[in-house]
């Protein structure tokens, strides 16, 4: 509540969250959401170049069919950790972790989340559970896949799965508290006005997300404490030479594991719907049922969990249920598509790299949303099951999907996160590169799964004519990362050399962007009372006549 | 090195016509459906581009569309998961009379035992224009026994025995996979499926020098004791065997049980746990003392002891052939090429 | 609304421990017991994990649960269920205290709710140490030979599906006890802040939400009790 003290000299030197107060302690001791976030921005950076390293090394085993690179092991373990780093301790946190815990409070005008203390220990939680992870990476690593399946996890393995589960379950506590302040934010916090119908569709998304986090990560976390009892003390719980039942444990898996997926696409559907209508500058078109189709795919994606054992000896009745179930969650993704498509309709369309960024999401999600559709048809799924056709698909909803909506957010809001413009040319660059790139990568691991190369496979010695599309998909992965270096940058160089950000730049609806660049540490000067409804851009487009008074 | 590059697996099973129809029938769903979500962004995105003094037009949306867009695709999903719930069925459920084959998998390599005592590892051989059934189990991890010219799959499990079965419709040598991630040699775990022609696959099933499984698992049954128990000619301590194989049985508990594969297997390991009704808990474990193989053996041994016919079942792992072994062997020497549908 | 945005200066000088970034006192209370409410709802999963497995093997062993669930000692299991009834009783007595303004009986009463926790604690040590005697401990000294199955004459359970039972009974009441540490943890500081008259009739939100997770953890307990200690007793 206090006012700024200083005279405000020049328009960037005003006081921010960034200039109040300097030194390492005033980063790791904050409470201010907009630290945190960009802590979590670093952090999850690291990593994600950590399991993109690892993705490099399994694309170059792969690019001849003898295992000549690495040891069937050192394999084993890369895929292994590949996908725990890239899905613990980069996907999940990605979006929520950054552009929500910097959003989530702006847009709904309040000083900050609920609980700014529970939101450091998150992170703090997030750290120590990376750094076990590191340490198990540096040890000696695990080979169990991300799946960890028993009992080859509980009973066979020699690598350190325990350690490797400790770091999990600490990094799913940060989870479920980060999605804890969502929900109590988006309750409790609202500004006067800022009504449910209100809400920017960000906000859906991911009080959506959260309703995941909350109500899934504890499912996994027990599991892993169960496989670790299993594999400390022999209890039999999931051992079947002790009478256990190896399929009870992919049933408490795939129940995070499954909707863990949906963790990771809706926020980056909400950061979408955030931008195509600005830059469309329209009103998002059908509100509510883009709103209500986030809520309804958290509830349907609780129900579908077991389309992932189709072929794992369950009963062919319950994979009649789980089949249709996950049709049914198919209706709302396709819902979302179709409105983000209308909204484009009679537009004023503008191609900035947020906007190329949605539009690659579009392009890969609806792809990978489609082969979903042959994922969970029966007859085929016993055949793609555990090929590459479901990697391809898996990576073009959790990369395709989830990365391109958390570039294109993390480019839309970067003149408010730093105060500070990327060079645009780079960023449309980039994201060209980076969609070109993705697709050369994946699609042939469609027509691979379909022919029946099996996936975590080291060598494919006895199978040559797999090399030829394998050596697409390695030549793709190169332009990926380049894809996905350059981005890091030229964002880092604009955040010394880039051009001083306008509050809004891109003249956006939002909260967020009625504030200053970068925001002051309590969000706004004053607080905000909403009267508007939300993606307003008949408003802000408005000839100026009608927004302002003339002076006399 | 574009000579072994082909983009469509091979077709070598009834199975993978099937697969295939339904997989070119959605190829063309999605396919239409990306169409007209790519082009409609790609010609809003063109014909709506920002021009000066053009201001978007406000829309705030559709009730009729955002039902006809959720009704139409649901509809569509509909269809195919009709069509794919079809397939899967065929998929689960062995023909009564197919050619019983068992399968021990263990890290990292594929053990099979023939009915007719033939053993092989990583290989697999199966005549053309036949219905064979696997019988599969696992000694350590889960495993999958995939045959991509097939289109099948089914996860081996430890602890059971889970069930798939195919029909080859054309001579050749097939890629045989595991695909569950099974630890370091996981990659190293795969072999061949050989399809011989019928008059091949005679003179290579009766080249071996084992005698059939079942016999195999008859002197294992003597070696192990269980003869004095179960007992088919005078009434023993433990039920009698003959003939019990397919059909229901009434439990100590009062529960009614189809004798199946499964059944049989637990019995042997797990006497407790589901004991015939009017018989004392006197059988001993043999978890430990008997190896899957000899398990096998012994499930082999006590389905050709049975006389019965044909065995109606519920469960899809319980639809296994009954005819005797005895049976299967006559039937090798005929020739069974139209038994199929 | 409108109003309190106006009078926050004022709120803030009447209501010490307002947290900066809440309008009001009681949008703060309302966050604060939202966010145990949620909590508890993480916990429940947490817990609903454990209870899947039980059903499922249960229902696979249906005997072999029987005969294990009978040699735990049912009377010790009943006298913690009249021990943690209690402390909820207390508990209830702590918060009204809190809202009256009665600072004696708060801290008796907080007090009494931590004697209880420690009194359950205590008895379910005393099970462990006697499960630990009988070897019904599952590892590598885990023995559960000739036990009969109740109601079924001349029928031993199978001491491997015992031990999944015993598994489950470590991992449920132990998982359980760890809760009660941590509710002890949460009680003393409480007692601290109660002693230092930290709570008003205004403000006493963290003994309500202490209380809500004190309760949530007897709840807990009340449906492990029959699972675990009730499931074939029979008159």
């Amino acid at each position: 509540m206090s006012m700024p003290n200083v005279v405000p000299q020049q328009r960037f030197e005003r006081e921010n969250y960034l200039n109040q107060e300097y030194g390492i302690w005033s980063w790791l001791l904050t409470t201010d959401h907009k630290r945190i976030a960009l802590l979590y921005l670093v952090s999850i950076t690291f990593f994600f170049f950590i399991g993109g390293f690892f993705a490099l090394l399994i694309r170059l085993e792969l690019l001849t069919p003898a295992g000549d690179l690495v040891q069937a092991d050192t394999y084993n373990k890369l895929f292994t950790m590949h996908g725990m780093v890239m899905i613990f301790f980069f996907l999940i946190p990605s979006i929520p972790a950054v552009l929500g815990n910097f959003l989530v409070p702006m847009m709904i005008g309040a000083k900050d989340l609920a609980f700014p203390r529970i939101n450091l220990l998150s992170w703090y939680l997030y750290i120590i559970g990376g750094t076990i992870m590191l340490h198990c990476m540096m040890t000696g690593g695990v080979d169990t896949g991300w799946t960890f399946y028993v009992p080859f996890s509980s009973n066979y393995t020699n690598t350190k799965f325990v350690e490797a589960g400790i770091a999990i379950f600490i990094a799913g506590f940060s989870s479920i508290l980060t999605g804890l302040n969502f929900v109590v934010t988006i309750h409790r916090m609202r500004a006067p006005g800022m009504t449910w119908s209100r809400l920017p569709l960000f906000i859906w998304a991911h009080y959506a997300t959260s309703i995941i986090q909350l109500l899934g990560t504890p499912v996994i976390a027990i599991t892993i404490v169960l496989v670790a009892c299993e594999r400390a003390l022999h209890l039999g719980i999931f051992d079947p030479r002790l009478g256990g039942d190896p399929l009870l444990f992919q049933h408490l898996f795939w129940f995070y594991s499954h909707p863990a997926v949906y963790i990771m696409i809706l926020p980056s559907m909400g950061v979408v719907t955030e931008i195509i209508p600005c830059f469309s500058r329209k009103r998002i078109f059908g509100y509510s049922f883009v709103a209500l189709s986030s809520i309804a795919i958290a509830v349907f994606g609780f129900l579908v969990w077991a389309h992932h054992m189709f072929v794992a000896g369950m009963s062919v009745y319950a994979g009649l249920v789980f089949s249709f179930l996950s049709y049914a969650v198919a209706v709302p993704s396709a819902i979302k598509v179709f409105n983000w498509t209308a909204t484009l309709y009679k537009g004023s369309i503008r191609y900035d790299a947020p906007m190329l960024y949605a539009f690659g999401f579009l392009g890969l999600f609806t792809i990978g949303g489609l082969t979903g559709l042959f994922l969970a048809a029966l007859g085929i799924n016993v055949h793609v099951t555990d090929t590459y056709f479901v990697v391809a698909h898996f990576h073009y909803i959790m990369v395709g999907g989830a990365v391109m909506g958390y570039l294109g957010g993390i480019h839309f809001w970067w003149p408010k996160i730093s105060g500070k413009l990327y060079p645009e040319g780079w960023a449309r660059l980039a994201a060209l590169i980076v969609f070109l790139g993705f697709n050369l990568t994946f699609f042939p691991q469609f027509i691979l799964g379909y022919m029946g190369m099996p996936r975590r496979y080291w060598d494919y010695s006895h199978m040559p004519e797999f090399q030829v599309l394998n050596v697409l998909s390695t030549a793709g992965a190169t332009i990926l990362g380049v894809g996905y270096l350059l981005p890091m940058v030229y964002l880092l160089w604009s955040m010394r050399y880039g051009k001083p950000a306008s509050d809004n730049p891109w003249n956006a609806a939002g909260l967020e962007w009625k504030t200053a660049s970068p925001p002051p540490t309590l969000n706004f000067e004053e607080q905000p009372v909403v009267t508007w409804e939300a993606y307003n851009y008949a408003e802000l487009d408005a000839p100026p006549r009608m927004q302002e008074v003339p002076v006399g | 090195m574009l000579n072994n590059f082909p983009l469509w697996p091979e077709q070598a099973s009834t199975m993978a016509h099937r697969v295939d129809a339904l997989y070119i029938f959605l190829l063309i769903v999605a396919g239409l459906m990306a169409l007209l979500v790519c082009t409609l962004i790609i010609y809003f995105a063109a014909r709506y581009r920002r021009r000066p003094g053009i201001r978007a037009e406000q829309i705030e949306g559709s009730n009729a569309l955002e039902i006809t867009w959720s009704v139409i695709p649901f509809l569509v999903f509909m269809v195919i998961f009709a069509w794919g719930a079809v397939v899967y069925f065929k998929e689960r459920t062995p023909p009564a009379d197919a050619t019983e084959v068992y399968v021990v998998a263990k890290q990292w390599m594929w053990k099979v035992e023939h009915a007719e005592g033939q053993r092989e590892i990583n290989e697999l051989h199966v005549p053309v224009g036949r219905d064979v059934k696997l019988i599969m189990t696992s000694q350590d991890v889960i495993h999958s026994f995939f045959i991509p010219a097939f289109r099948i799959k089914q996860d081996v499990l430890p602890g059971r025995y889970t069930v798939e079965w195919f029909h080859a419709t054309k001579p050749g040598t097939y890629h045989l996979f595991c695909a569950e991630y099974c630890g370091t040699q996981h990659s190293g775990m795969v072999g061949s499926i050989v399809v011989l022609e019928p008059a091949q696959y005679e003179a290579w099933i009766n080249g071996g020098p084992n005698g059939p499984l079942s016999a195999t698992g008859e002197k294992i049954f003597a070696e192990l004791g269980c003869s004095t128990c179960h007992r088919s000619d005078v009434q023993g301590r433990g039920p009698n065997l003959e003939g019990v194989f397919g059909k229901p049985v009434q439990l100590e508990d009062g529960r009614t049980v189809t004798a199946d594969e499964n059944y049989l297997r637990e019995c042997i390991l797990d006497p407790g746990s589901k004991r015939v009704k009017g018989f004392q808990p006197i059988m001993p474990t043999f978890q430990g003392l008997v190896n899957e193989e000899q398990v096998n053996a012994l499930v082999a041994y006590i389905k050709s002891i049975s006389t019965l016919k044909s065995a109606p079942s519920s469960r899809t792992t319980a639809r296994a052939a009954s005819a005797s072994d005895a049976n299967e062997q006559a039937a090798t020497h005929t020739n069974r090429s139209q038994v199929q549908q | 609304m409108a109003e309190t945005v106006m009078g926050l200066h004022q709120e803030e000088l009447q209501h010490p421990e307002l947290l900066h970034h809440f309008a009001e006192p009681e949008q703060q209370r309302n966050a604060a017991s939202l966010g145990m409410w949620v909590f508890l709802g993480t916990e429940i999963m947490f817990f609903g994990g454990m209870f899947c497995a039980y059903l499922l093997y249960r229902h696979w062993y249906f005997g072999d649960f029987g005969a294990a669930s009978n040699s735990i000692d049912a009377t010790l299991g009943a006298v913690n269920t009249a021990v943690l009834i209690c402390s909820s009783l207390t508990v209830v007595l702590a918060v009204w205290s809190a809202q009256t303004a009665r600072r004696a009986l708060l801290l008796a009463m907080l007090s009494a709710t931590m004697l209880f926790g420690l009194a359950f604690l205590g008895i379910k040590g005393y099970e462990y140490y006697q499960k630990f005697e009988e070897h019904h401990v599952p590892g590598p000294s885990f023995s559960f030979e000739n036990v009969r199955i109740p109601r079924h004459p001349g029928e031993y359970a199978n001491p491997r599906h015992a031990q999944i039972y015993f598994s489950l009974y470590f991992l449920m009441t132990g998982i359980h006890a760890l809760h009660m540490v941590v509710g002890l943890g949460i009680f003393s500081w409480l007692l601290l802040m109660a002693w230092k008259g930290r709570f008003t009739p205004t403000y006493h939100t963290p003994v309500e939400i202490g209380g809500l997770y004190w309760h949530f953890v007897d709840i807990i307990w009340i449906f492990l009790f029959p699972l675990l200690y009730l499931i074939d007793r029979h008159p």
